[in-house]
């Protein structure tokens, strides 16, 4: 300890420039190249680390998005040059494309009703693991490991089997005289059954819900309690308030990442979006228009409709954050 | 930028998963009760779990169906169990066989740790322990690719690496990882690194050492724990994933576990081999059922602390 501390006391009087940096607060000595030298050496070791990053940050991401946005007014097939045609991918999109107007509307369907019930099943099941310590490593790994492998091609496999004809699921059921008569080859149900294969991934939301639940103080719930506030009531006036902000982090990721499903649409479907077009979510709608059919300028519409409106799904909730985000003080 | 997400909340949370709830206290007469509820919640937590646990459960003993047998009954037990699916998936498909596809996703796979570990850490340090111009816009940048949709870019990269000749090698996949596009773990590693004390790297600055020294001789060693995270995070999801191979890979030499399914699945729609089907399925999971069994505590743990998705 001495000996740093020794250290400090000599070294901290030099600048790495070896000048004087006793002269530091006096700036008409000019003392501030020294200091300006030292920031230059930081941004340049700054940028030296970051320079992956930033290759990847503007050469993968920020140069393809304008792109994208480009192709997106021109119609485009990869083999001859991008034509401008102003807003007609878009018109075209809104006016006169009844499969995107579809794609857009299971995937709201599925955003919308999927994500909801998500949470709620997460937040239920963390506050059953929360409420006893038995088991709950068991159960946690248990709750979680659907939501490593859900989104695989293995596992929507397995999605397709069980709800097939003659499945799994379409003999539980018509054991109890209900017969549906397998849920992947029917328009009405094949959506309910990804939505079931999306709920069925809560494990990862129940973990962070389940870390929040710890955080909250019992003295909360004790008073409470004194207060005469029974279950149902301290669930909303202490569990909800004081878990708001990871509610809000789970909603803002979970409503985004729904959006993007993609390979269990693919893999169900094999690849036709199908029946009638109730697993041609916008992903794959995307995919089939501008690698199947060539049409890149029109896919990259598609693309930046998508961006737009997750875009402000976000500014949504971030705007209205302040009044149903609860951020206690000590958290700050 | 990082609490807008109200993420300083759940930065701290994963110390207290395993946190004990304060001891119990209970009257002697709320002691019957007690012991009650602790039953039907035992029974009802063993219910869930089984219901979350049935289709991988189903997976497992249906690599030991006969063809015949599915469709059959609802029995999730074999009546005449065989190792015969076992036997066709090994052959492969395509004439390409099992263990080139699995070869494959080995490859892209462990490219994928490599890239991520080396690419996410530079910049997490950059983020975390560097003022340099321009960090808190770049910060604010990264941030915001966390919350873009992939598929904004698949066109114009698509484009990229056509025109680069790329088309049907493991490039396209591959370079994004080395080049840290994944903000997610950036994120997570700079969240961690903030939580390290700054006083050994202060010190080894008065004795003169640059930034990459404490970067390597300190922070990188520090920060092992994230960084088995994100590794093993980048391993699964690179194995798993559909589309980036879906997209670039042409030949089945060239297939992935994943791509390789699709044709399995392809073939079965027209009444084929459905214990193959399934087999194959459970062989392409295996590893990640592994890895998941092996390493369950850092993911489970590394969610908590960020809020990372599986």
């Amino acid at each position: 300890m001495s000996t740093t501390a020794t250290r400090v006391i000599v070294t901290d009087r030099k600048a790495p420039s070896g000048r004087s940096l006793f002269r530091k607060g006096s700036p008409e000595l000019g003392t501030r190249p020294g200091i300006r030298a030292r920031q230059r050496r930081e941004s340049l070791a700054g940028y030296g680390f970051l320079t992956p990053w930033l290759i990847g940050f503007f050469g993968l991401t920020i140069i393809p998005m304008g792109w994208s946005l480009y192709l997106s007014f021109t119609k485009y097939n990869i083999f001859t040059p991008p034509k401008w045609i102003g807003l007609d991918n878009y018109v075209r999109l809104f006016t006169n494309d009844p499969s995107f107007m579809q794609a857009a509307q299971i995937t709201l369907i599925y955003v919308l009703v999927g994500t909801p019930i998500t949470l709620a099943a997460a937040l239920a099941v963390a506050m059953l693991l929360n409420y006893r310590d038995r088991g709950s490593g068991f159960f946690r790994s248990s709750f979680y490991a659907p939501s490593l492998i859900g989104g695989s091609v293995s596992v929507a496999i397995v999605w397709r089997a069980m709800f097939a004809n003659d499945g799994p699921v379409d003999q539980s059921l018509s054991f109890f005289g209900i017969d549906l008569g397998g849920w992947i080859g029917n328009p009405a149900l094949v959506l309910p059954a990804m939505i079931l294969l999306h709920v069925w991934q809560f494990g990862a939301t129940m973990v962070i819900f389940l870390a929040g639940l710890k955080q909250i103080p019992k003295e909360l719930y004790e008073a409470a309690e004194m207060d005469g506030a029974g279950p149902w009531h301290r669930f909303r006036a202490v569990t909800i308030p004081m878990l708001s902000p990871v509610i809000f982090f789970n909603l803002l990721l979970g409503l985004i990442g729904a959006f993007q499903v993609f390979a269990s649409a693919y893999i169900i479907s094999n690849g036709t979006g199908g029946p009638a077009g109730m697993t041609n979510f916008i992903t794959l709608y995307l995919y089939k228009r501008g690698f199947s059919d060539g049409q890149m300028g029109y896919a990259a519409a598609i693309a930046w409709v998508l961006l737009i409106v997750v875009a402000i799904i976000a500014f949504i909730l971030f705007r209205t954050q302040k009044s149903w985000v609860h951020y206690s003080g000590d958290n700050r | 930028m990082s609490t807008t997400f109200g993420q300083p909340a759940i930065e701290t949370l994963a110390h207290n998963l395993d946190a004990r709830p304060d001891a119990p206290r209970p009257r002697r007469r709320r002691i019957k009760r007690r012991t009650w509820q602790t039953v039907i919640w035992a029974i009802v937590l063993i219910a869930l779990t089984a219901l979350v646990l049935y289709p991988l459960v189903w997976l497992v003993f249906s690599t030991f169906k006969p063809n015949a047998e599915f469709g059959q009954s609802i029995a999730i037990l074999p009546r005449n169990p065989t190792l015969d699916n076992y036997a066709t998936v090994a052959q492969g498909i395509a004439g390409v066989p099992m263990w080139k596809f699995f070869l494959n996703s080995l490859i892209i796979a462990g490219g994928s740790v490599i890239g991520t570990v080396f690419s996410a850490s530079l910049a997490a340090y950059a983020f975390a322990r560097i003022q340099f111009k321009g960090l808190g816009i770049l910060f604010a940048a990264m941030i915001g690719t966390l919350l873009l949709p992939f598929h904004v870019v698949i066109i114009p990269q698509y484009i990229i690496f056509n025109k680069l000749g790329l088309i049907d090698t493991f490039v396209p996949i591959l370079l994004p990882k080395f080049l840290a596009t994944e903000a997610f773990f950036v994120f997570l590693l700079v969240q961690f690194i903030r939580q390290m004390p700054r006083d050994m790297d202060e010190a080894a600055r008065i004795d003169g050492a640059g930034h990459w020294r404490i970067f390597w001789s300190i922070i990188l060693p520090l920060i092992k724990p994230a960084l088995i995270t994100c590794a093993i995070f980048a391993f699964i999801w690179s194995w798993n994933d559909f589309l980036g191979p879906l997209l670039y890979l042409t030949s089945p030499d060239n297939y992935p576990l994943p791509i390789a399914l699709r044709l399995y699945n392809d073939a079965s729609s027209g009444g084929a081999d459905y214990g193959a089907t399934v087999t194959a399925s459970f062989v392409a999971l295996l590893p990640v059922l592994l890895f998941f069994l092996v390493f369950q505590r850092f993911l489970v743990d590394g969610v908590a602390t960020q809020g990372l998705k599986g």
